[in-house]
């Protein structure tokens, strides 16, 4: 009988990151619905001591790979040491974290599982001890309920920045399990030639706190001297509609909507954005949205919790100042 | 070398998307259907590795017979042949059996690489390129945004951007690439290609003819079922900032983010 829900963690350069909190919380509150036990798992090398914290979010029990092949991510091998823990140990429910990494390495695993998975989740409930999860679909035009057939574990990977974080409880001390790592040839056909790392301080935009994005109305490339600035006295991110990443003034990696990233910042600035269906799909989850365009009939309005009316090269600038006062 | 691009048809991301009497599904009557964009990236890519160390390109489909459509597109951006695996049986299947499907159908044409969008832009899902991988028994690298093949075409150099950084990847052949925006500019289909490619084989096979067991596929045998499909939580249009200048509306934008909203 499968037991437990077991979540499996993220680290980069030996940090955990924070969506692997967010999903051992949510497997806490999954776990104890169904009275059962919550069991991590962590991937890398030289992460033993790191592994701990886990436990202060609510897991019960850690299990770390700890291997110099694990030392970098490669889909392979990770696959196949994750397939290796969840048959040891035969979850009911297996998370991961929604992540670039994370939705790679569960579709991989759930291949190797020959179960079903539900990526990029926003919500789970259980049912009748089943899980059920909420997707966004056509980057959130329409949202799909799911649930898995009697295979167990039933699997999903969880949006970044959607489930809460409980408080960490420093008291609390998980158990430490080393898994034993076996991984064959084939495992370890990918090698990982480089690493080339983004600018220092750039957070993604899936998972920023804030966003501050621009679209046609920035009016080139150099109109985003103006957001960049804004999002450097607020701590956001800077990205960008189609229109603007199509035009060539942004790069791609900028892009939200249906064809770019989905985000679900705290807060979502856009400036300059006329709100095409295909950019609302991709920001709909944003906690708080304020729209700024001088067209008072643009659809983004219809989507805002603040909507300023004004031409942006003027209150953007202003804006800065204000959170500049706000120190 | 021998490319394979495995092609989905999704509705245009200009679409409405209405939900179905029932629950279960999107309406689909009026949708205007196109090849999934993230495929287009996959062609093109297929096409220029092609021109560079010659070979073939086989777009490979599946769905009903409309997305024949869209495997003539490929055909007229210059890929060489198309399958399209078109069975009433796998209406409805999910990401897994699918997957299987296309790598039965694929298994056979010894493929040297195997290209397939990052996601589908109706499901969101990202799993059938590597489930395709697992399936074959290659490697796969996924979210791809450049693409290096070695000048033998033995191993292939692929860049993945994760969040903070971008890993370079590198694998000998073959393998399953999963393409990103940003790996390249597809083509245009010229009026020439498109005439060429009313000529080019377009093989239709059924579930039953690539040796697969037709119960394993389709709604009743998903192994992710939808339970229903709603509409997203609403979000009402909210306040209009007031204010007589660009500087007194921030002000009071400002006041409301940081009081009322509690975002800053």
């Amino acid at each position: 009988m499968p037991q437990g829900v077991m979540v499996i963690a993220e680290q980069r350069d030996g940090e955990i990151r924070k969506v692997s909190y967010e999903i051992v919380s949510e497997g806490k509150r999954l776990a104890d619905k169904l009275g059962q036990k919550v069991t991590a798992v962590l991937l890398g090398q030289n992460i033993k001591t790191k592994a701990a914290t886990l436990g202060h979010y609510g897991a019960d029990k850690i299990i770390v790979a700890d291997d110099a092949k694990l030392a970098n991510y490669t889909p392979n091998a990770y696959a196949a040491v994750i397939a290796q823990v969840v048959k040891a140990n035969d979850p009911a429910i297996l998370l991961v974290g929604a992540s670039v990494q994370g939705k790679d390495v569960a579709a991989r695993v759930s291949a190797k599982l020959g179960v079903g998975m539900a990526q990029d989740c926003t919500a789970f409930s259980i049912d009748n001890g089943r899980l059920n999860a909420i997707r966004p679909i056509y980057a959130g035009k329409v949202y799909s309920k799911v649930t898995f057939s009697d295979n167990s574990p039933h699997m999903a990977t969880a949006r970044p920045n959607v489930m809460p974080m409980n408080p960490p409880d420093t008291s609390k001390a998980a158990e430490l399990v080393d898994a034993g790592v076996a991984l064959n040839e084939s495992d370890l056909k990918i090698k990982v030639a480089d690493v080339v790392r983004d600018a220092a301080g750039k957070v993604d935009l899936t998972e920023a706190d804030k966003i501050v994005s621009g679209g046609r109305g920035m009016k080139g490339p150099e109109g985003f001297k103006v957001l960049e600035d804004l999002a450097a006295a607020m701590g956001a991110s800077v990205g960008a509609s189609r229109s603007a990443v199509d035009a060539g003034w942004r790069p791609h990696a900028d892009q939200v909507g249906q064809t770019g990233k989905v985000v679900s910042p705290n807060l979502y600035i856009a400036c300059g954005i006329s709100g095409a269906i295909q950019h609302l799909a991709g920001m709909s989850t944003s906690k708080v949205v304020v729209a700024i365009n001088k067209d008072p009939e643009a659809p983004i309005f219809q989507k805002a919790d603040y909507g300023v009316v004004d031409d942006l090269f003027n209150v953007v600038p202003a804006l800065t100042a204000e959170i500049k006062k706000l120190g | 070398m021998k490319i394979i691009v495995c092609i989905k048809q999704v509705p245009d991301t200009e679409t409405q998307i209405k939900i179905a009497p029932g629950g279960k599904a999107i309406v689909k009557d009026d949708v205007k259907w196109v090849m999934n964009p993230y495929d287009e990236f996959g062609v093109e890519e297929a096409l220029r590795i092609k021109e560079k160390l010659g070979g073939e390109v086989i777009v490979v489909g599946l769905g009903p017979k409309r997305v024949t459509e869209s495997l003539r597109t490929a055909l007229a951006m210059g890929a060489d042949k198309a399958v399209l695996i078109s069975d009433p049986a796998a209406e409805g299947s999910d990401a897994l059996a699918t997957a299987k499907a296309l790598a039965a159908a694929i298994k056979g044409l010894q493929p040297d690489l195997i290209f397939t969008g990052q996601r589908g832009v109706d499901e969101d899902m990202g799993i059938v390129g590597p489930a395709l991988a697992e399936y074959l028994g290659t490697p796969h690298f996924s979210v791809i945004t450049k693409v290096e093949m070695a000048a033998d075409g033995k191993s292939v150099k692929c860049h993945k951007p994760v969040e903070g950084q971008t890993l370079v990847f590198e694998a000998p052949l073959p393998a399953v690439i999963t393409a990103q925006k940003g790996l390249n500019e597809p083509r245009y289909a010229s009026l020439p290609g498109i005439m060429k490619a009313k000529k080019k084989p377009l093989d239709e096979k059924t579930l039953a003819a690539l040796g697969l067991n037709a119960a394993e596929f389709g709604e009743g045998a998903r192994k992710l079922k939808v339970v229903e499909i709603i509409p997203p939580p609403g979000r009402k249009a909210g306040k209009v900032v007031q204010g007589d200048s660009p500087e007194s509306k921030a002000k009071e934008l400002v006041r409301l983010l940081h009081e009322e909203a509690k975002a800053i």
